[in-house]
């Protein structure tokens, strides 16, 4: 398995991520996850045949869905109050589809 | 003796009493946030001292009223500020964050409230809990009270600050992979994990889901096990909270040995890489308990050297998932002037997430993408379950398992802050039981030359908190370290 991660591969992951790398980060990123990946192959040496994937350590009796009622929740003026912008009642957002 | 020294259980003893009022409780609190807070930087958010001054005559004045008081009434409690408080500021530490003043209470908030405790402020961390010094806060680090130029540890550092100067009688912490016990060896104070599931996570702003616990800092193990009291138990809004029967822990606290009790050192965590003095100071706290009447055998537990990897994927893979709902939409910041949505998301986590939280979100989502799933993600999976089984072996022959907290005391502020593996490895001895789900508890075993304290861990099997709080208790008896109180300068 080839561990050292390009920069370019790093800016694809920034783009998944939804984050904006300055070029000084995304080359800096680059360099320190390259560092890290290189540490975590160490794993490589533990043998996991046959062995299932832990996802959660819940309990054994945790886990019980309450009843499908209405029950008081947030009131749409509560909802809204820390929105960076909210208009009648709605977030507000900048275009998502743009005019021809 | 100023009020702000004693202990949670003594402050409750003489508050019940009446021997000092909610009033003076407040007053004094106050007055040493104002001496010490520039020093140690515990707070991001101080609560208005008129406010809970306000609260505080009300309850004075219909003291005479209440049929019995709650263990929590009156006590001056801090809160981590990645815990939801209903109209109090909760920033997780990030500029993203800034300004977010939740409209619910965590359940753990809620329950501490129902007894009328005083939120006296909102403790500093690690942005998003991703750290192990503060020095990740978007608000600056937070000074180690024992000596100001070290970090309190982190995340929870903080709440451990604070309740180490005297800034608050307890504190609520978080430990997704030692955020409670790290920065409690630290700063000399007790922190306890719980095990995943004894306490409900609703409100707890998520980092890693799996690995999340809420859990309390206190002055001493007794005070622990009264946290632990109000706020453990199954919870509706919980899906993962656990649903059996919740014991009184303080119960049996009071007794002063230890015998047939199994204790289990697993050799792995006193190999290279432990300071000295560390290794010393948890050998001598092994044999005070052996004195005490456990026994003492040594176990193995062979995943230990691999739980790095194994939490650095898992953790960063879950929070790269959680911290998808910071996109400038529902609540906390948002960049300016984008031109449309895609370029608002990109500019908002942009700038309002700091570099070691884009790092992991980098890494997680790396591990979770097309291609190296299996490879990473998917393996590191795996070997949790070794690092399970491993534990599951050991508590076959032993009830406790002790070993050091961290690799050495308290690290200068700057010292690692440059090298983020390095800071990784500092985690080494808290990860397993957090990937285990186990319980575990930190507290003072002794101090260096140097004067920085060092804490020794006790871990236990799933649901026994009882079983290593009163090994913790016997050992904290027999000892004085908890005595010893630092001079903040």
């Amino acid at each position: 398995m080839n561990v050292t991660i390009s920069q370019e591969e790093v800016e694809h992951v920034a783009e998944l991520a939804r984050l904006q790398l300055t070029r000084e980060e995304s080359e800096q990123f680059t360099l320190q996850l390259s560092n890290i990946l290189k540490y975590v192959e160490e794993l490589n040496a533990v043998d996991t045949t046959g062995v299932c994937p832990t996802t959660s350590v819940v309990a054994d009796d945790a886990g019980t869905l309450r009843d499908d009622e209405v029950r008081p929740s947030l009131s749409q003026e509560q909802a809204l109050r820390n929105a960076p912008e909210a208009v009648d009642g709605f977030f507000h957002v900048p275009h998502i589809i743009r005019d021809r | 003796m100023s009020l702000v020294k004693w202990t949670l259980k003594e402050l409750q003893d003489r508050f019940t009493r009446g021997d000092v009022s909610a009033t003076e409780i407040v007053r004094a609190y106050f007055l040493r946030i104002s001496v010490v807070e520039s020093k140690v930087k515990a707070y991001i958010t101080v609560n208005e001292k008129e406010s809970l001054l306000s609260a505080a005559r009300t309850l004075d004045e219909t003291m005479g009223t209440w049929r019995k008081t709650m263990p929590m009434m009156a006590m001056p409690i801090a809160i981590k500020d990645n815990i939801c408080t209903e109209g109090l500021p909760t920033t997780c530490g990030s500029r993203m964050l800034r300004g977010f003043i939740p409209p619910y209470d965590a359940t753990a908030v809620e329950a501490l409230r129902a007894h009328q405790c005083f939120f006296i402020g909102k403790t500093n961390l690690d942005e998003f809990g991703m750290g192990s010094s503060t020095e990740h806060s978007a608000f600056g680090p937070s000074r180690n009270p024992w000596k100001l130029t070290c970090v309190p540890g982190g995340s929870s550092g903080g709440s451990a600050a604070a309740v180490a100067a005297d800034e608050c009688v307890a504190a609520l912490g978080t430990d997704t992979g030692g955020s409670i016990r790290q920065p409690a060896a630290c700063c000399g104070v007790v922190g306890l994990k719980p095990t995943y599931g004894r306490v409900s996570r609703y409100g707890l702003i998520a980092f890693a889901s799996s690995l999340d616990q809420i859990g309390p800092i206190t002055k001493d193990v007794m005070d622990a096990a009264l946290m632990l009291n109000v706020i453990a138990g199954h919870d509706p809004r919980d899906s993962t909270s656990a649903n059996g029967p919740v014991p009184d822990f303080t119960r049996g606290l009071k007794k002063k040995d230890v015998k047939k009790l199994k204790i289990g050192v697993p050799a792995e965590f006193f190999g290279e890489g432990v300071d000295q003095e560390v290794h010393d100071a948890v050998c001598h706290a092994i044999a005070v308990l052996e004195e005490l009447g456990g026994t003492v055998q040594e176990v193995s537990l062979p995943h230990t050297g691999v739980a790095v990897a194994t939490y650095y994927l898992v953790a960063t893979a879950e929070a790269s998932s959680n911290l998808a709902r910071y996109d400038g939409v529902k609540y906390g910041f948002r960049a300016k002037e984008s031109h449309d949505l895609l370029e608002m998301y990109r500019a908002t986590r942009q700038e309002g997430f700091g570099p070691e939280v884009k790092r992991r979100i980098m890494l997680g989502t790396y591990a979770l993408s097309s291609g190296y799933y299996d490879a990473y993600y998917a393996k590191a999976q795996a070997v949790r379950t070794l690092i399970r089984q491993d534990f599951e072996r050991a508590f076959e022959d032993v009830d406790v398992l002790v070993t050091p907290v961290t690799p050495t005391t308290a690290f200068q502020l700057g010292e690692k802050i440059e090298d983020p593996l390095q800071m990784y490895l500092s985690d080494l001895f808290t990860l397993s039981a957090s990937l285990a789900g186990l319980p575990a508890i930190s507290l003072p075993c002794g101090f260096s030359r140097e004067g920085l304290p060092i804490g020794v861990q006790l871990m236990g099997r799933p649901f026994e908190e009882e079983v290593i709080l009163r090994a913790a208790r016997a050992y904290e008896l027999a000892t004085t370290w908890r005595q010893k109180r630092p001079r903040i300068r």
